[in-house]
């Protein structure tokens, strides 16, 4: 009797636990929602979306996010760049190439990578990345996109490599030995066999580390230089969304038409950040055909 | 085209020894059968002969293994060269997750060259004839081979093998996850194969054997008791242990 009793209450304490954090994501979008729809009552979406203007606390009061949008993925695109190829290789070399004692020197490397904080990244772009791009460039300022291009492929680097390495990882013993036994060297068994055959976990790897480059703000508000321009070349200094709302939510008068505003923006990136992991998923939960 | 003639063969993982003095003569265009309980070594012996053993850390081999005049046990042999002409098939269907297509020009794609795409339309035609999956598959090449049936999945690694024109196929209990009609079949293809090969099976399954081979090997806690023509090892064992083995008193 005690012991069904006791089974009872924490199952039933499971289930609230489990409940309670589908409860609070639930409760923090709808109150995003209600906090950054009110935006909608001062300009139409399209003028949020497309407004080449952002100047909140003019009056009247310039709200569009276009720049942002641009600064968010050109600075996202950069990173990118830098960062799936080289984390890609990376995985590679982990997974199939290191002998095994590098391997694990390695794998705690990247965990390493992945455990510092994105504050200390940043600081450690401003003192030593920003005076390099600025003179290497001779730019006004090196406070640019590239700039945080290059220190968000450091953040986003740890989730591609481990992810893409466990997709290799996880590719069956038999393939490699199948293609072995053809008379395929290693490389043309990784490049024909293991890399198709890891693929959707290695878009899910990328799409991950994407997802977290541009949900990234502390170190991009220290070195991007923070202007809302639309910009043109990845040389030039850039605000991303996550910055204009972390750096402006301080001073924004509760209630105002900023502070809906800054909320609105919170919607676009968690819509953006959203589908990303979505998409993330469905490669990873694809079957295998 | 080559047999295999093995002279003295040693083989130790680390410290275990698992393979002792093994000296024998696979003969070309024949079925040799490696019979023998769990553990025996006879996996061990077919993987040597494609170096496929040099994947494990720690082993060591010693002996000769006459190949086309060549012993491939010396360090020096070219792996790629050896596997082209010593092909494998495994225990379960690996077929890669490809289409049915490209799994069978893979060898092409890898040994070639130059590609040519009407040559590579010829050995899959060539190839699935081979086998006897032409007819069922030539309308679905470019489905994923992962799709086929068990069965098939076996026969299509043993195209994508013919594909690199080997001389030797080393099988490793190629019918052990398959059901008995398929079994039958594989093993009809076995027969049928046997006039281009030389293929040395090994198996669990001494029926089979007994069904397939021309000559059979037996071998115990990693030596060779006897080898001789299957006829003469199932009518007439001359050592005690393969006469126990094969009556069923273990194994």
């Amino acid at each position: 009797m005690f012991r069904k009793a006791k089974e009872f209450i924490i199952e039933k304490l499971i289930q609230v636990c489990g409940l309670a954090s589908i409860f609070f994501v639930v409760v923090i979008f709808l109150f995003l929602l209600k906090e950054g729809l009110a935006v909608f009552k001062i300009v139409t979406p399209l003028n949020f979306l497309f407004g080449k203007s952002w100047y909140p606390i003019s009056d009247p009061a310039q709200l569009g996010i276009l720049p942002l949008i641009c600064g968010s993925l050109l600075v996202t695109l950069g990173a990118a760049i830098i960062s799936i190829p080289i984390g890609v290789a990376c995985a590679i070399y982990i997974a199939e190439i290191a002998p095994s004692k590098t391997k694990e020197v390695l794998k705690a490397g990247v965990e390493l990578l992945a455990a510092i904080p994105s504050v200390v990244l940043g600081f450690i772009g401003m003192v030593t990345l920003v005076p390099w791009v600025k003179n290497i460039f001779h730019l006004p300022t090196g406070l640019t996109a590239l700039s945080g291009s290059i220190m968000l492929a450091f953040m986003a680097m740890p989730t591609i490599v481990s992810i893409a390495e466990d997709a290799l990882y996880s590719v069956p013993k038999s393939y490699k030995e199948g293609a072995f036994a053809l008379g395929a060297t290693h490389w043309q068994t990784i490049h024909r066999v293991m890399l198709p055959a890891a693929s959707s976990g290695i878009l899910a790897a990328v799409m991950l580390g994407i997802g977290r480059v541009i949900g990234e703000t502390m170190a991009v508000m220290m070195i991007t230089g923070n202007a809302a321009v639309i910009p043109h070349s990845l040389l030039q200094p850039v605000r991303t969304l996550t910055a204009t709302i972390a750096a402006e939510m301080g001073e924004a008068v509760v209630g105002s038409e900023h502070y809906f505003a800054l909320f609105a923006i919170g919607i676009v990136l968690f819509i953006i950040s959203f589908a990303i992991n979505v998409t993330a998923d469905l490669f990873l939960h694809r079957e295998n055909r | 085209m080559a047999g295999i003639r093995v002279n003295n063969l040693d083989l130790w993982y680390g410290d275990f020894q698992a393979l002792k003095n093994v000296s024998a003569d696979f003969k070309e265009k024949r079925i040799t059968a490696i019979i023998g309980p769990s553990g025996c070594g006879k996996s061990t012996m077919l993987r040597v002969f494609n170096r496929m053993n040099d994947f494990i850390e720690g082993v060591r081999t010693s002996g000769e293994i006459i190949i086309d005049n060549e012993n491939i046990i010396n360090p020096e042999t070219d792996l790629v060269l050896l596997r082209k002409k010593v092909g494998m098939v495994f225990q379960r269907p690996n077929p890669f997750p490809l289409s049915i297509y490209e799994n069978i020009v893979f060898g092409e794609r890898i040994h070639a060259e130059k590609i040519n795409k009407n040559n590579l339309d010829e050995i899959v035609e060539q190839s699935l004839k081979s086998v006897l999956l032409w007819d069922e598959l030539k309308d679905k090449l470019n489905r994923p081979a992962l799709s086929l049936s068990l069965e098939q999945k076996q026969r299509l690694c043993i195209a994508r093998l013919i594909a690199v024109k080997p001389e030797v196929l080393l099988m490793d209990e190629p019918c052990s996850t398959l059901d008995p009609q398929a079994t039958q079949r594989i093993e009809e293809l076995m027969r049928e194969l046997r006039k281009n090969y030389t293929i040395i099976i090994v198996t669990h399954n001494m029926q089979q054997a007994a069904r397939v081979s021309d000559d059979t090997g037996f071998m115990l806690l990693g030596e060779l008791i006897e080898f001789d023509s299957t006829q003469n090892i199932f009518t007439a064992p001359k050592d005690k242990r393969t006469e126990d083995y094969i009556t069923g008193r273990y194994g």
